[in-house]
């Protein structure tokens, strides 16, 4: 017989090692398919770990995948810690991503110091928006917020292809669906040279940190938490949760936006429909395996862009599908789940007493 | 003459964590008779009822059941082998689905999953001669969802007694009846035992306990401690045991009641449920003065205290603190009216859980400068806050950074006790303070509760246990169906009368009953 | 306004609406008897796309197609049991288990097709189900198309259909499953065990949902496209809330939705030079989104969704 006992406490170390233990885990899961693809699986798993650490390019090629999984991560982690379901990250993400182009394209001229703030600040706003609509129906009407926002998803980018074709579009594209490039003074700068590496990543750890003394450290994020953890209790305590829950949905939805508008204007330049191969949706991985801590999350989304480079390369190597990479990606969060299971609870084997 | 055994507990004992919830504890139940097992919350009594039903699995120790004139021994922890040897259990909660009807409630379980149709008219068959023979009348067609309390309860018992139940467990039946209800049950019961029924049955009412079983058997802290005959029984050494020690109800000062510090008038919230709804009430509280609301749970006191909590908006009437009308109450500004709350289900509303002790105890003051500076928290001034609180309301866990709910419900109850106290508060709602507390801790919430009455505070005390009321209020009304009465009598009779919906002093047609009393 | 009449008395119009609602019917089944029992299964967009995959290839790779049709049940059954295992003896998050498992399926479906066929541009086709087209019943004016020309797959989704409704309304089974989802300890009480029930039916419903994704690839289609589910589960769960998990009503939901996908479609090329065609690409969403918004959630709730349930804990 085994049942199931929760644990009293839940150590830091346990807290630390389980994300770390499911990490290893997904990629060693990762062996079966690659056996499946007929690949060597050390050499495979070589030519990954090089793919990142072999080369100082390769590496902030890492870090320039890092910043809008840390964007997108902080997004979800905000949310989920309030118990608001934002599974729309990616369409906020397109929401930001458009907001820069629109008013980063030309449309208005200044220079670099008042163009990357307004950009960013159009962006965020964008985001934050995408995410109250999801967070009003909620509140108003007890629509889940689950799928409004997941099928939200759906409709923007509908939308961005839309606006790709009319409004948006680039009259020197060639006809490609793209929209005009952002102007100099709106590009974040690059923070090394000849690489992809841009300041796009100092905001999303500025924005890790911020997030992090919110949360810990201010009578808004005890609010936050308080209805996160028991809505009931925080709304008997005098507490608004509509109010607070309103307050995440937007800062939710900004970084998000955020993480659009650094795709755009501090990376491609220019807005197509594949902007995002699903950064939404490994945001939502990088949450969970980062224990919902905004800090974690910086390291999470390391970890994640890090498979994703590694996975890109070994692919380029060996002819394997770089659907490997989201294979793992997923595992992991698979396995975080079940290692927060063994966080919380313990089994407790019974042994069948003798008869007598 | 002996009676044959059709039970055995041999050496149960359960461990949760930390705690010993039962520790090798032994029972034997003779047919037909009614075994009573006597203790306070948190004896351990569910504990060892959930272990013979299989619910638990026993750390050690085991069941032995007579079948054929032999004992056998239960297999643990499945409660299939328990209905099969003949083992129901009336859970304190319902262990109803109200999505579905009374019937299919009964008979789930009973057939196998994997036919393809159903035979109901075989059930009803079978069901409605036990319904006649023991006067337990139930609406068999109706969802579980629409029944009344006492309906459901009636439910649970044909569920037992539909799988050929020959030992029945019921954990605190009466918890949610009134006194006629309780009565009646009884009665019902008294007629199967009679017929060869045997009945454990769990309670903290002594009173009842002497008046209904045959045999007690006290648990205190997961041990029995004594086993008698009811005959040879009598309350004061059964209270000793059951406690441990020899309990004085608090002494109750004079107070000489002040000005009006709180008013309801004609009050109603329209909710589909009774339980929801206020039906013209009016309330005057002055200070000083505990008024007690008695009544069975689920006829508005829910909505009474979501009232007063700021939680609810009432359809129409008002509502003053200290003379002045509020408009549109929220929690808020309930609190900031100087209204403190302990709500009911203290796990649920009362604390956050997953957050620290200390956070817990000031989560109602978060706008307040000792808490916060320019919207940053002051975590040595909440630190030293929640120090000198643990103390002075004596909250006992593993410190003030550990999560709230690793306390036990005693300290749950004094952390509210304290947050609520601490900001001096003119009128305090109590709804069921005491619920589920041992009979140390719920002393202590009595004497906290009078010592604000002493202060010139003005209390209004929800609660389905009568006694409580008898001891702690100067005056007691007793809610019905949405409606308050307000009544001089202290006779547990007549209140009890009231409870029920009967004996109303007021003009208007009383309500109509809704719980269908059992004829015997 | 004549022309948008004309839509309606189309038999083609009516008959590609159930055709539309077709991998509706069996997501929203399968998510209704997940739910029912009170789990939440946001793997079904997931469990759309692997069952789309797993059909199709078994057939591609030689397998009659009601192979392919088992083979992309079995699939469906994999996931499912895997986020059954996840919420039910563990009792993890629902929510963040379902997508889980949808990000897990879809990247194992492209994982795999993309190893059998790592360059091809145009993708392989099959021989999908061919429309039943049966003697005499398709000559039958009107309803003969609308009916009776479909392929067996529309047809085994109706047929679903009952057979949830009669399960839900009629058999023990049923009534243990409504019990579980609204309130585990009843189940627990009666000697039925919880997990059991609940896992059972996650897995069944899984499989009902990539039957959904097998008729894309088998029916509708001929091929495996990636992106080619688009939402379709997502729109199911919240047919489903729209339903009121009443399997009728569920019915009804999905068909009114192939009603209006069918319209779109239509209005499109009639309406296509004066309103951009992406706005009644998004009709299909903002419509699910509505009909979250405007419905009764109260009615016949199942209580239990979304909450763990542990054997003997207190």
């Amino acid at each position: 017989m085994i049942s199931i006992e929760p644990r009293q406490q839940i150590s830091r170390g346990m807290r630390i090692a389980i994300p770390i233990i499911a990490a290893l885990m997904a990629l060693m899961l990762a062996a079966i398919p690659l056996a499946f693809a007929g690949a060597p699986i050390l050499s495979a798993y070589g030519q990954m770990f090089t793919g990142v650490f072999g080369s100082v390019f390769s590496f902030t090629e890492m870090l320039t995948r890092a910043t809008p999984l840390i964007f997108t991560g902080l997004a979800a982690a905000f949310a989920f810690r309030a118990r608001l379901w934002n599974i729309g990250a990616e369409g906020q993400l397109y929401l930001g991503a458009m907001a820069a182009v629109a008013v980063g394209s030309g449309a208005i001229g200044a220079p670099a110091f008042v163009m990357v703030p307004l950009v960013l600040l159009a962006g965020a706003l964008a985001g934050g928006i995408g995410m109250l609509g999801p967070a009003v129906l909620k509140t108003r009407f007890g629509a889940d917020e689950v799928v409004t926002s997941l099928l939200l998803n759906f409709i923007i980018l509908i939308f961005v292809q839309m606006m790709l074709e009319g409004p948006l579009k680039d009259p020197m594209g060639l006809g490609w669906p793209q929209s005009e490039p952002i102007i100099d003074a709106a590009t974040l700068p690059r923070l090394v040279s000849r690489m992809r590496i841009h300041a796009g990543l100092l905001v999303a750890l500025v924005m890790a940190l911020v997030l992090h003394v919110v949360l810990g450290k201010t009578v808004w994020g005890f609010r936050i938490r308080a209805v996160g953890e028991n809505a009931a209790a925080a709304r008997h305590a005098g507490i608004a949760v509509n109010k607070t829950l309103l307050g995440v949905a937007m800062v939710s939805g900004a970084l998000a936006g955020l993480a659009g508008v650094s795709e755009v204007a501090g990376l491609k330049g220019y807005l197509t429909a594949d902007l995002s191969p699903g950064f939404g949706y490994a945001g939502i991985v990088v949450a969970m395996l980062a224990g919902l801590s905004p800090l974690g999350v910086v390291l999470a989304a390391l970890y994640v862009a890090s498979v994703f480079v590694g996975a890109d390369s070994m692919s380029r190597a060996m002819g394997v599908s770089s659907f490997l990479a989201d294979l793992v990606v997923s595992l992991s969060l698979i396995c975080v789940l079940i290692g927060g299971f063994f966080a919380r609870y313990r089994l407790v084997w019974h042994r069948k007493e003798n008869a007598a | 003459m002996k009676k044959p055994i059709i039970l055995k507990l041999a050496g149960l004992t359960k461990r949760f964590g930390t705690v010993l919830a039962a520790d090798a504890i032994d029972l034997t139940l003779y047919k037909g008779e009614v075994l009573a097992l006597l203790g306070e919350n948190g004896a351990g009594k569910t504990t060892l009822m959930n272990m013979l039903f299989g619910q638990y699995t026993p750390d050690s120790g085991h069941v032995e059941v007579c079948v054929n004139g032999a004992m056998q021994r239960l297999p643990a922890g499945q409660p299939q082998a328990a209905i099969d040897a003949g083992i129901g259990m009336v859970h304190q909660h319902f262990t109803l689905a109200e999505n579905l009807t009374a019937l299919d409630n009964i008979v789930l379980g009973s057939e196998p999953l994997f036919s393809f149709r159903r035979h109901l008219q075989k059930a009803r068959r079978k069901i409605e001669p036990l319904m006649q023979g023991a006067g337990l009348i139930a609406p068999l067609n109706e969802r579980v969802g629409t029944l009344s309390v006492g309906e459901r309860q009636r439910v649970e018992i044909l569920k037992a007694l539909y799988r050929d139940a020959r030992v029945l467990v019921l954990d605190e039946p009466t918890a949610v009846l009134t006194p006629q209800e309780a009565d009646s049950l009884f009665a019902s019961l008294r007629h199967m035992v009679d017929r060869g029924l045997s009945v454990i049955f769990i309670s903290h009412k002594l009173h009842e306990v002497l008046a209904f079983s045959d045999r007690i058997a006290v648990l205190r802290h997961g041990r029995k401690v004594g086993e008698m005959q009811t005959a040879d029984a009598d309350r004061g050494k059964i209270a000793a045991l059951m406690v441990g020690e020899e309990i004085s109800p608090p002494p109750r000062e004079h107070v000489t009641p002040g000005n009006q510090v709180f008013s309801l008038h004609n009050v109603t919230v329209r909710r589909d449920s009774t339980r929801d709804s206020l039906n013209d009430v009016s309330l005057c509280l002055r200070a000083g003065e505990i008024v007690g609301i008695a009544g069975v749970s689920g006829n508005g006191q829910s909505a009474l205290a979501q009232v007063i909590s700021g939680l609810t908006q009432p359809d129409s009437g008002s509502l003053a603190v200290a003379g002045q009308p509020l408009h549109r109450p929220t929690p808020k500004t309930m609190i900031k009216s100087h209204v403190g709350r302990i709500p009911e289900d203290r796990h649920h509303d009362g604390i956050i859980s997953a957050m620290t002790v200390a956070e817990n105890l000031i989560i109602e003051r978060l706008d307040d400068d000792l808490v916060q500076h320019r919207g940053f928290l002051r975590h040595a001034a909440i630190d030293a806050n929640a120090e000198r609180l643990c103390r002075a309301y004596d909250v006992r866990g593993p410190g003030i950074h550990a999560r709230a709910g690793l306390l036990s419900g005693g300290n749950i109850q004094k952390l509210i006790l304290a947050r609520v106290l601490e900001q001096h508060p003119q009128v305090i709602l109590a709804n069921q303070p005491t619920r589920g507390l041992d009979f140390g801790a719920a002393g202590e919430v009595g004497q906290r509760l009078l010592e604000a009455r002493k202060r010139g505070a003005g209390v209004i005390l929800i609660s389905e246990d009568l006694d409580e009321i008898l001891t702690l209020s100067d005056r007691i009304m007793v809610m019905h169906d949405g409606q308050l009465t307000e009544t001089t009598s202290r006779d547990r009779a007549a209140i009890g009368l009231l409870m029920t919906g009967h004996g109303h002093s007021q003009t208007h047609d009383p309500a109509p009953e809704t719980t269908p009393g059992v004829q015997i | 306004m004549m022309e948008f009449l004309d839509i309606f008395l189309n038999e083609s119009f009516w008959a590609a609406s159930l055709r539309i609602a077709t991998p509706l019917i069996f997501g929203v089944m399968g998510a209704l008897v997940c739910e029912r029992a009170g789990v939440l299964n946001l793997g079904i967009e997931g469990i759309f796309v692997v069952g789309a995959m797993t059909g199709w290839m078994a057939v591609w790779m030689g397998a009659p197609l009601w192979g392919g049709v088992a083979a992309a049940a079995l699939s469906g059954a994999f996931f499912g049991l895997l986020h059954a295992i996840l919420t039910v003896p563990l009792g993890l998050s629902q929510h963040v288990s379902g997508l889980g498992i949808t990000l897990l399926a879809t990247s194992a479906a492209s994982f795999v097709y993309r190893t059998a066929l790592p360059r091809v541009d145009s993708p392989p086709r099959i021989i999908p189900f061919k429309p039943l087209d049966i003697p005499v019943l398709s000559d039958i004016p009107f309803f003969g198309p609308v009916l009776f020309q479909q392929t067996a797959l529309t047809w085994l989704a109706l047929l679903v259909v009952a057979v949830v409704w009669w399960v839900m309304a009629r058999t023990p089974l049923g009534v243990a499953l409504k019990a579980v989802g609204d309130n585990p300890d009843a189940v627990a009480a009666q000697g039925l065990s919880v997990y059991r029930l609940r896992i059972g039916a996650v897995v069944a419903g899984s499989a009902l949902m990539a039957l959904g994704g097998a008729f894309l690839t088998m029916s509708a289609f001929d091929a495996f496209f990636f992106g080619m589910v688009n939402g379709r589960g997502w729109i199911c769960i919240a047919l489903v809330i729209f339903a009121s998990w009443q399997p009728g009503k569920a019915l009804l939901g999905a068909l009114l939705f192939g009603m209006f996908d069918a319209l779109q479609v239509r209005l499109q090329t009639q309406a296509g030079a004066i309103v951009p065609s992406q706005i009644f690409l998004m009709a299909p969403y903002v419509l699910s989104i509505l009909a979250l918004v405007f419905v009764a959630r109260r009615a016949d709730y199942p209580r239990a969704l979304l909450k763990p349930w542990f054997k003997g804990q207190r």
